[in-house]
């Protein structure tokens, strides 16, 4: 790599006087210096151009990069008077390539990838054969035909030898324009997969072709036919080998890492680098060997290593990818300025070009029509029109071109120009071309008529029917193979491959939860029937509100008193403001809605790794549904036993009165506070005692499963709301402000470490398949952390709510309450309790503000040993009575809440 | 998935469950298949638990709402015939078949794809969605961002906008009349594997 930046920098050192007192050695430093500046050439364009974001949502990266290539290089001509600067093949494949394919193995949606995998491999196999085949002879068609110039001294071998290089879809290109284009899942895995496994059967025909050529087309012998072919099997399924070996061997390591957690991310690149250059050494396919190697090993590595690591991996392969990727694509731009490396051939260019289209879009269809006999989501006209169009070419093509003996192949002059014009045209023109054409196509199919909010809501809920009844049925795919290699991945695999730890919590997520529902309903039964033991605990730390029950408390004050309402009926008799509303809820539903089920999560963009909607999503609601298989559970175990329970109250009860007494010895120098909404009924609320929790604990050893009681319990200390608030359903629960010396209580000591620490543990109990997306999710909420870390616990989605659009005419804000002297709020706080946002309020009563009341839900359960509770004020349009009420209540109803107790 | 005859004969009751609903031999097979290995337990029966192991369903939105749906009347466990009766509802709509005239309605007809969805709603089974329904259902389906009284306030539109013989509750009729301009045919189908 340095070769290309030695020869020009030695002459500049030459002309330095050495007695110099200062030295000059620039000899000495000139290999890395000059790619550190290269780099950062490329890393400050970077910047550049994203500074204008209209740029960049119009013109793709990988074009704009092109052109400063063509600039730089330009540059460097007029200065020097000689082309520097070359893609150099052997820089390409050995150091730039595999970070890209690395990162897109990684991270590649392996269940999408095989779900797809049929389609994927058609396409790669049959089609890239096919493009080859039909462009080679094309062209040889076209030159007998004498259209050609006859400086073009080319046969029928060194026609198919370019067609097979030319004709491959390059990943890198694909990834670049794809992942700017928001195409659907499915289509996006097909051509980005097909990018992918195409380069096995690429560098076979290319050897092969090459090898004819070399050898002259006379000396071929049919057998040598065979032996092509052969090959293609052995490149293909070696290189996958390779791959699959290093996975396994990489998993294996990683399984004993815990003691030196700090170079476990090192072992990931390496082996995979070892993978790919063993594929190489082997002369295998070495894109395939390092595809499956991320592809597989992620799975068990993941498990592995530390939630640390995981991001470091993750931070490291994308910044790997990108700037490798910028290179390329900057040195692409460079290379072509180098005008003595080719030369140009009108009819040879334009014909390749309309070959490459004509013909991808013909085998597209082809294969399009094959695979929807068996698909259940057929590809459609425009998925096709995508396909077809999306067969962008790369720096795989110019660097194979590049290498080319330009002894054997006498037109490797005229092939180097033509497939720099082919990467040119379909990188800048095709990249330039394919959002707006996206967008055109989808425009046209879409129908529009405006849906009314039934239909709106309705059409929804059809959605997510109609996927889970997919997932029933098992519709996705290849289940019933998906299954049985889950069973032998289960009782083997896994087992050999993960730690004890990390394998045992991946088990079954029902097994968990019934062992959590069972004793949780022990303990529920235990204890009265009212308290929500520790295993909720465990769900406490993401993000939710409970389920509505249809007869609780809190749902009959809300449907009989509530100011909302009042206000609604004095809207309903105003007409006009009543279509503003409409809008306003549409787009209150339209921004909210839950999408139905991806599987697809775009982590593919290098720009930045964003906090994914969709993981959120699945958060919300599989918190919310572990939820309600609780409570209903629960229920039921309730109605079993209802003597049981009621006897039990009472020893609770005093339980209750020596945990009171301990907790009053708590040197905050304060007197607790308990308040309660509407003080409903006597319930207990900290009854859990210390032997309690430790019994909890002990069994969780037992199955292998850790709950974050002990995490949550810690962290939801500052905004304990009672338990009895929970049971009831109640919105109006205001965290506490904190005092200073609640704020040094020993338990609270460790805050810093805890995100990692709960984000690991929920993990636990997330479903084998959901990992990902919440090791993903837990880890980009890591890095929006700022101060307040409890704070992006319980609200991970508040950073984002921030950037919310606004939708419809007024501004959809959720209003925060202001805590006094509250320290965890003050950052939520500062923006939004301006005066405008309550006259906002005011204004707009039907769509009223409101801090999420799962905030206080989901700390619910937690405030078993510090039982501060606060009112908190649900109601909007009464917001700035309550927010001075409830803050005022605190000290009144103390007292009358102790009592009851 | 290749379906041999002699692979069916395996399914109990192959031939009833195929007159009923309508699915091929291939497809009945391919149910089977999956109908077993939902079955954890290898009783021939599932329970609800069998269903809410299945990860998806754990983040669906409506995911439990399905599941009760499974096992209509309170029942704890259901054969293979009732799963597929029940599948059948989303099975895609033939056009221009004609049935003898004196066949009850076919599962998966326009009718009976809107009744399931309805009864989703319809939790107390009183042919009625009532407000409280429908918040429940809508809780279920949109971010927490979403307040409470932005909800009830879409709740409110929403019967409004359906009610029309102003009883405060969307009956079928009402439901089925609010839909009328959607596709539930193409909606409410799903395209099974042969």
């Amino acid at each position: 790599s340095k070769r290309w930046c030695s020869e020009k920098m030695t002459r500049k050192k030459n002309d330095r006087p050495n007695e110099a007192p200062l030295k000059w050695e620039w000899q000495y430093v000139q290999g890395p210096y000059l790619i550190v500046v290269w780099i950062m050439v490329a890393s400050l364009a970077k910047i550049l151009f994203h500074l204008s974001y209209k740029v960049t949502k119009i013109v793709p990266e990988s074009c704009l990069l092109i052109m400063l290539g063509l600039g730089l290089g330009g540059i460097v001509l007029a200065a020097t008077n000689k082309p520097e600067y070359q893609l150099d093949p052997n820089l390409f494949f050995l150091f730039l390539l595999p970070p890209i394919v690395l990162d897109s193995g990684y991270f590649m949606p392996s269940r999408l990838f095989f779900d797809n995998f049929g389609a994927i491999m058609m396409f790669a196999v049959i089609g890239t054969v096919w493009n080859s085949f039909t462009t080679g002879f094309a062209l040889w068609g076209i030159k007998m035909s004498g259209l050609m110039s006859d400086k073009v001294d080319a046969g029928l071998m060194d026609f198919l030898l370019f067609g097979s290089l030319i004709s491959a879809v390059d990943p890198v290109a694909v990834l670049a324009v794809f992942e700017e284009v928001h195409v659907n899942e499915t289509l996006f895995i097909i051509v980005f997969g097909e990018s992918l496994l195409n380069d096995a059967v690429t560098v076979v025909l290319y050897k092969v072709f090459n090898s004819f050529v070399e050898m002259g087309t006379i000396n071929v012998h049919p057998v040598d036919y065979f032996k092509g072919i052969a090959s293609f099997f052995v490149v293909s399924v070696g290189g996958t080998i390779v791959g699959l070996f290093f996975a396994f061997a990489l998993a294996l390591i990683s399984r004993f890492t815990k003691r030196v957690r700090i170079i476990e991310p090192l072992f990931v690149f390496l082996l995979v680098y070892l993978a790919y250059l063993t594929a190489e050494m082997l002369s295998l396919s070495s894109i395939l060997a390092v595809t499956f190697c991320g592809l597989c090993c992620k799975k068990y590595v993941e498990a592995n290593i530390s939630q640390k690591s995981r991001t470091t991996v993750k931070y490291t392969m994308k910044t790997l990818a990108s700037i490798a990727e910028t290179i390329i694509f900057m040195f692409l731009g460079i290379s072509a300025v180098d005008t003595s490396k080719w030369i140009w051939d009108t009819a040879l260019v334009l014909f390749t070009l309309l070959f490459i289209l004509v013909f991808r879009a013909i085998g597209v269809i082809l294969q399009a029509w094959v695979l929807n006999q068996f698909r259940i989501y057929p590809l459609d006209k425009i998925d096709q029109v995508v396909m077809s169009y999306g067969g962008l070419r790369g720096a795989v093509a110019f660097a194979l071109v590049i290498l080319l003996n330009g002894a054997k192949v006498k037109a490797k002059d005229y092939f180097v120009a033509t497939t720099i014009t082919v990467v040119f045209f379909t990188v800048i023109f095709q990249g330039l071309t394919i959002k707006p054409l996206v967008k055109w196509l989808k425009v046209k199919r879409a129908d529009q008529h405006k849906p009314t909010i039934n239909e709106e809501i309705h059409e929804r809920a059809f959605d997510h029917i109609l996927a889970a009844v997919e997932d029933i049925a098992g519709q996705s795919g290849y289940h019933h193979w998906r299954d049985k290699w889950e069973h032998f991945d289960k009782r083997y695999l896994s087992q050999l491959l993960m730690r004890k730890s990390a394998y045992r919590i991946k088990d079954d997520i029902w097994d968990v939860y019934h062992k959590l529902n069972v004793r949780d309903a022990i303990s529920y039964v235990d204890q009265g029937g009212h308290v929500l033991s520790s295993a909720k605990m465990s769900l406490a730390s993401m993000p939710s509100r409970t389920s509505f029950s249809e007869n609780s408390v809190t749902n009959l004050i809300r449907e009989n008193g509530s100011g909302v309402c009042l206000d609604l009926q004095v809207i309903d008799t105003v007409r006009s403001i009543r279509d503003r509303e409409d809008t306003v809820m549409h787009h209150v539903l339209t921004g909210n809605l839950y999408k139905p089920r991806k599987r697809f999560h775009s982590n593919y963009s290098r720009h930045f790794i964003s906090a994914n909607e969709q993981e959120r999503q699945e958060c919300e609601v599989f918190q919310r549904n572990m939820r309600r298989r609780l409570e209903s559970f629960k229920s039921t175990k309730h109605n079993v036993y209802p003597t049981k329970s009621k006897a039990r109250h009472k020893r609770d009860k005093s339980q209750k009165k020596k945990n009171n007494d301990a907790n009053d010895t708590i040197p905050n120098g304060k007197p607790r506070r308990n308040i309660s909404w509407q003080n409903p009924a006597p319930i207990a609320v900290e009854i859990e005692s210390e032997d309690e929790e430790n019994d909890n604990s002990e069994t969780e050893k037992d199955e292998g499963i850790t709950f974050v009681a002990r995490a949550a319990d810690e962290v939801f200390q500052e905004r304990t709301p009672s338990s009895n608030l929970d049971v009831c359903q109640s919105p109006c629960v205001i965290p506490p402000s904190p005092t200073c010396a609640e704020k040094e209580l020993p338990w609270k000591g460790r805050q810093g470490d805890l995100p990692a620490c709960v984000s690991s543990e929920t993990t636990k109990i997330v479903p084998l398949d959901m990992q990902q997306a919440w090791n993903q999710s837990i880890s980009s909420l890591e890095s929006l952390a700022s101060p307040p870390i409890t704070e992006i616990q319980l609200q991970p989605t508040l950073a984002e709510l921030d950037e919310f659009p606004s939708p419809g005419p007024t501004p959809l804000h959720l209003a925060r309450f202001q805590f006094p002297d509250s320290t965890l709020t003050t950052q939520h706080n500062s923006d939004d309790e301006s005066p405008d946002s309550i006259q906002q309020q005011e204004l707009q009563p039907l769509v009223s503000y409101e801090r999420p009341s799962w905030l206080g839900q989901s700390a619910s359960s937690a405030g078993t040993r510090w039982p501060v509770q606060f009112n908190r004020a649900s109601r909007v349009s009464l917001l700035k009575n309550l927010v001075s009420g409830s803050t005022s209540n605190l000290g009144g109803q103390s007292s009358s809440s102790q009592t009851d107790l | 998935m290749g379906a041999t005859g002699s692979a069916v004969s395996r399914v109990p009751g192959a031939d009833e469950i195929q007159k009923e609903t309508g699915f091929s031999s291939a497809h009945i097979y391919r149910l089977y298949d999956r109908f077993q290995v939902l079955d954890k337990d290898d009783n021939g029966v599932l329970s609800r638990r069998d269903l809410q192991s299945i990860g998806e369903l754990a983040v669906n939105p409506l995911g439990d709402r399905i599941i009760d749906a499974f096992f209509p009347n309170g029942v704890e466990t259901i054969d293979f015939r009732s799963f597929v009766r029940i599948l059948a509802h989303f099975r895609p709509t033939e056009e221009n078949r004609q049935r003898e005239p004196n066949a009850s309605e076919p599962l998966n007809s326009r009718n009976s794809k809107l009744k399931f969805a309805f009864q989703l709603y319809d939790q107390d089974k009183d042919g009625k969605i009532s407000r409280a329904e429908l918040l429940q259902v809508l809780r279920m389906m949109v971010g927490v961002e979403v307040t409470d009284e932005q909800l009830e306030s879409i709740a409110d539109r929403t019967i409004q906008e359906a009610d029309l013989d102003g009883d405060g509750t969307i009956s079928f009729e009402e439901f089925k009349k609010s839909l009328e301009k959607v596709n539930i045919e193409q909606k409410m189908s799903i395209r099974f594997l042969r």
